[in-house]
């Protein structure tokens, strides 16, 4: 290393401490994890049927739910940050009580509207013969109703961070509103709706009570891997940890080539 | 009575406390540039032509249309203005080419993707840039980026071209070269021009007219021949390097303060009284000859001023004085030193305030 020398940095111990056992507090579970992982008889647990099908119903339904909120949440956060109204900061806090909500409640809140006999639900259902509950598709929207806060905020946050005044040049250039959205606003603010994406598709992959309340723990069709691991987790221990691993590798592999590719240097 | 101008605008608009109240009239093929200081209203005045600002009264008539009436509720949104705007800081697309920002307006106003590629092509050949098409615009240069916002502008053929500040951005160098080909390209546009800026030599070489705005309002406007030799503001003085004072005239005396200054020129009742500072002469003591203006002043302050140095006096009128280096030596100039003024009464010009 040829980099000059640089002053050696003192660290004061009241924060090196708690930085530290921070550090540890988030990396020895996962290290718990490796450790107990039955890495004998791996093989052979990875090719039980369950396992790659929750897997590929994890990665479908999580994809689903965030171009769900990519198509949904861009224009609502194109709302909140370039168009005045009344009530504007109502409607913001109401876009992150998803946030703060416990997600069984949020399953709850789905069944109300969207189960047989919810307020949605029942006109679904006798109209269109279209029922949500306890299948993938409500999977989909428990995921979606979770996931969603994460990519409104981050793309409001890209939104009001961008230059409003190119938006002004494409109007003296002849473009409208729409026009100026799709040409101008969206490709300015390219790199926060995909880091949106990403936290909202990581969100969603690890969506569990929202998702066990409002679709339930189907195989095949409703149980998702966070579902699988806190099922195995019941009868067989060692196929919980396996595929806890199994999420935790697919989940850091597709992050991590995301965040070179797509977001960039943040 | 000759023909209507292109644009005839009067332009009424509140931002804050901030009020501009201004008339601008600009014929076809006319440059006009709005000068004044920060703040003086400039920008909102642009702003409000391109219908990024809205009037509170007054009108924007272009080309015969009303474009804002809003005793009517008439008001054209930006994009249907036949406005083109070159922006302060340019504000090219950053995720464009070259080729792209320019194609922009015309694909927008209708232009098919072949046609509106094949008119920005012709554009930046114009302004020199074609070899630069496929750049985006951090790969230009400051030169090369106000080019390429000149050509984005002219681009959609606008009624009214607006400029705002198009050369603050550059280096010395560069603004010399752009200013002498943006002033080629502005005498072939065939519509109206507006330049804003508060650069007096932008202003100067670009423009046929100088409109200047002070606080929200127009406080003079004429060609540059004009506004240089009888300013009416002490911002207009100083724009010019005039000293410049207002009082009363009585014939060939003008009485300003406790001073009566002796003119060449005759007026009478209120009047305007301009000179330059290298007219002004600096004595030990109380000089004796010919009829001058002579007065008693005490210097304030001494700074350099290209060749030579320039004094800045009180005493019954304040006034600024040039003397050369050896001059000033030899007076042994320093602040609050007594000294003698003297103006040459033909050196003077005089007219009605």
């Amino acid at each position: 290393m040829t980099r000059p020398a640089r002053r050696r940095q003192r660290v004061p111990l009241p924060l090196l401490l708690p930085a530290g056992l921070g550090l540890l507090f988030l990396v020895l579970p996962l290290a718990g994890l490796l450790v107990r992982t039955p890495w004998t008889t791996l093989p052979r647990r990875l090719a039980q049927p369950g396992v790659l099908t929750a897997l590929r119903l994890s990665l479908e339904t999580a994809t689903a739910a965030t171009l769900l909120c990519v198509a949904l949440g861009v224009p609502l956060a194109w709302l909140l940050a370039r168009v005045e109204f009344p009530g504007r900061r109502l409607v913001r806090a109401l876009v992150t009580v998803p946030l703060v909500l416990p997600p069984v409640v949020g399953g709850v809140a789905l069944l109300l509207v969207f189960g047989r006999r919810g307020l949605l639900g029942s006109w679904l259902d006798a109209t269109f013969g279209v029922t949500l509950p306890f299948t993938t598709a409500g999977v989909v929207l428990a995921e979606a109703f979770v996931a969603m806060p994460f990519l409104v905020i981050a793309v409001e946050g890209a939104l009001r961070g961008a230059d409003a005044r190119y938006e002004e040049a494409a109007a003296t250039l002849g473009a409208g509103r729409w026009t100026t959205f799709t040409r101008v606003t969206l490709p300015l603010v390219a790199p926060g709706v995909a880091a949106g994406a990403v936290l909202c598709w990581a969100r969603a992959l690890g969506e569990f009570g929202a998702t066990i309340t409002f679709a339930g723990n189907y195989p095949g069709r409703t149980q998702t891997m966070p579902l699988a691991v806190y099922l195995a987790l019941e009868t067989d221990v060692q196929a919980a940890i396996v595929l806890s691993l199994v999420l935790l590798t697919v989940s850091v592999a597709i992050l991590a080539g995301l965040r070179d590719r797509w977001v960039g240097v943040t | 009575m000759t023909a209507p101008p292109l644009l005839d605008a009067h332009l009424v608009a509140d931002r804050g406390a901030f009020h501009l109240d201004a008339r601008l009239r600009i014929g076809a093929g006319e440059v006009v540039a709005l000068l004044g200081p920060n703040g003086a209203g400039k920008t909102t005045a642009l702003r409000a032509l391109a219908g990024l600002h809205p009037l509170s009264a007054g009108h924007l008539t272009l080309d015969g249309v009303d474009l804002d009436r809003p005793d009517r509720r008439v008001w054209t949104p930006p994009e249907r203005r036949p406005v083109g705007v070159v922006f302060q800081d340019y504000l090219l697309f950053p995720h464009l080419s070259a080729l792209d920002n320019v194609a922009f307006g015309p694909r927008r106003r209708g232009a098919d993707r072949r046609a509106a590629r094949a008119r920005a092509r012709g554009w930046l050949d114009r302004v020199g840039l074609g070899g630069q098409a496929r750049h985006k615009p951090r790969q230009l240069s400051g030169g090369q980026a106000q080019r390429v916002a000149l050509a984005r502008a002219l681009a959609v053929e606008p009624t009214l071209l607006l400029l705002d500040e198009p050369l603050a951005a550059l280096d010395a160098r560069t603004r010399l070269d752009t200013r002498a080909e943006l002033q080629r390209h502005l005498g072939a546009h065939p519509g109206a021009t507006l330049l804003v800026t508060h650069d007096p030599l932008d202003a100067l070489v670009l423009a046929d007219r100088l409109v200047i705005v002070e606080q929200g309002r127009v406080v003079q406007e004429g060609d540059a021949a004009t506004v240089t030799a009888r300013p009416r503001t002490d911002y207009v003085a100083r724009l010019v390097g005039l000293n410049l004072h207002r009082g009363h005239a009585d014939g060939h005396a003008v009485t300003v303060g406790g001073l009566t200054l002796t003119t060449a020129d005759t007026v009478r009742g209120d009047a305007f009284v301009a000179f330059p500072p290298a007219a002004v002469a600096l004595h030990p003591t109380r000089p004796d000859g010919s009829p001058r203006n002579v007065w008693p002043a005490t210097v304030t302050g001494v700074q350099r001023h290209g060749d030579n140095l320039r004094v800045q006096l009180a005493g019954p009128v304040a006034v600024a004085a040039d003397v050369t280096p050896a001059a000033a030596a030899h007076l042994g100039l320093r602040p609050g030193q007594p000294v003698w003024a003297a103006v040459k009464a033909a050196e003077t010009r005089a007219y009605p305030a």
